[in-house]
């Protein structure tokens, strides 16, 4: 039998706009739920394996806040963290990763450009380049199933369906040389109805790892990812965030369903 | 704790985050590359990212690489970190024909089973020095170190095999994770490092 002490992470992602935390449901409804800084903190030391910034408003206005975010973040915190929202060339991802992320995840723009994966792979290395599919359930418009995998690639924050075969598109980022998928199943995404399981093991047949994203819904929603659906890491907002469980209560349930996770101990 | 260290900047990698963390602990560093090189007044620390090969050359210039292996030699503590640890070592399978600095025998060998780089935390044991902590540590490697001797090897981990996670002999020490980005259990080991070198 293969040893692998290797242990799932547990991702809680902060989504931001102009340097605070915000958060909705299908990224619609924002609600200011305070500092990033201090809420990444608070994380690191509920257990947190990494840390995901989607600065969500970045295409659209100024970039500045999230450069100085990114700096106070990497300043405070000891855990690695991924950056991500409005990436779309190599020279902003060079400057995120000098002021202190340790990643950075590029979706549109890789799509439109798929050039730029193996840009930062070259340039910076695979192990800092996570590509973020956003990705849901098709079926052609006379109701047949289509070609290639049931999924499909959506981009600009889920409001544009490109037609795309999602599973072919995760094939083509990991030949191009990304380091992690981020899966955010977009029938999933908000819902607190569980991870998109079928997906997600779809997903993780590719030979880097995968962060599967949307539905978190409590431990048991965590365990199914692992077990189920074979997923390396799973991100969450919601639950965290609204403090329905710490992160802590997601491990203790994961180590006691038999599945590898990080312990540490809590600080007062 | 009243040591002061050199930080290598010459080895092709972003010493940004261990910089920062060595800040966030309060310890006094100086920058060292290839034009200012360490006396060997100062432990040494060597972050390494990116490819062997690309370290290797990196370290070459001005002889940069002599200059390292003279002090360690002479004495001097010196910490490796990822392929700071690596190059340590004879050889890498990722680049052939490229002579590592030769002071731990050994190769650096690649994962051949699961996803590849291993990322993320793993739990270390110590191997021969119970006084170091087990726990665990954050790791983004492709490639592991196997010492010829055991004798050599302080913590150990596993990835569908056993590997090297760490390594000391005399003045050397080497993590092939990443101290800097292990929560508290990475600064602990950093300071237990400072502790025995100070």
């Amino acid at each position: 039998m293969s040893l692998n002490g290797l242990c799932k992470r547990i991702i809680p992602c902060l989504d931001v706009a102009n340097g605070r935390t915000v958060k909705g449901v299908k990224f619609q409804n924002l609600r200011d739920i305070g500092d990033p800084v201090e809420l990444g903190y608070e994380y690191q030391k509920q257990g947190a394996d990494e840390l995901m910034f989607l600065d969500i408003t970045a295409s659209k206005e100024a970039r500045s806040t999230v450069f100085d975010l990114v700096r106070d973040v990497a300043q405070s915190l000891s855990i690695p963290f991924t950056v991500g929202g409005g990436i779309s060339s190599i020279v902003d991802v060079r400057k995120l990763l000098e002021l202190g992320a340790d990643k950075v995840t590029i979706n549109t723009s890789a799509v439109t450009r798929p050039e730029l994966i193996e840009e930062i792979a070259t340039a910076c290395g695979s192990q800092c380049c996570v590509v973020a599919i956003d990705a849901r359930k098709r079926v052609n418009p006379d109701g047949t199933m289509p070609d290639g995998s049931i999924w499909e690639v959506l981009i600009k924050g889920g409001s544009v369906a490109t037609g795309m075969d999602a599973l072919a598109w995760g094939e083509e980022c990991v030949r191009r040389g990304a380091g992690e998928i981020m899966l955010t199943s977009w029938d999933a995404d908000g819902t607190q109805e569980g991870f998109d399981i079928e997906m997600v093991r779809a997903f993780s047949k590719l030979p880097i790892p995968v962060i599967a994203s949307g539905g978190a819904r409590d431990p048991e929603s965590f365990v199914d990812v692992f077990s189920a659906g074979h997923a390396d890491a799973a991100l969450a907002a919601s639950i965290f965030h609204d403090g329905l469980f710490t992160i802590n209560q997601v491990k203790t349930e994961l180590h006691q369903r038999g599945i590898a996770v990080r312990y540490v101990s809590t600080e007062h | 704790m009243k040591v002061e260290l050199d930080l290598v900047t010459s080895a092709g990698g972003n010493i940004g985050s261990i910089s920062r963390t060595l800040t966030r602990m309060g310890v006094p560093f100086r920058l060292m590359g290839t034009a200012n090189p360490p006396d060997g007044s100062r432990p040494i620390i060597l972050p390494g990212v990116g490819a062997f090969g690309a370290v290797m050359t990196s370290l070459q210039e001005n002889e940069f690489d002599k200059t390292i292996c003279k002090l360690v030699k002479a004495g001097t503590p010196f910490l490796g970190v990822c392929v700071g640890m690596q190059v340590l070592f004879d050889d890498s399978e990722e680049a052939p024909g490229v002579a590592g600095l030769g002071l731990i025998k050994g190769s650096v060998l690649k994962f051949n089973q699961g996803k590849v780089p291993q990322i993320g935390w793993n739990q270390i044991q110590p191997s021969n020095d119970p006084s170091w902590e087990q726990g665990y540590v954050y790791f983004v490697n492709s490639y592991y170190a196997q010492p010829a001797s055991d004798q050599v090897t302080l913590y150990n981990s596993e990835y569908y095999r056993t590997f090297c996670a760490a390594v000391q002999t005399d003045n050397i020490t080497a993590f092939q994770f990443h101290p800097e980005k292990s929560g508290e259990m990475g600064e602990r080991l950093l300071t237990r490092w400072l502790t025995d070198v100070a």
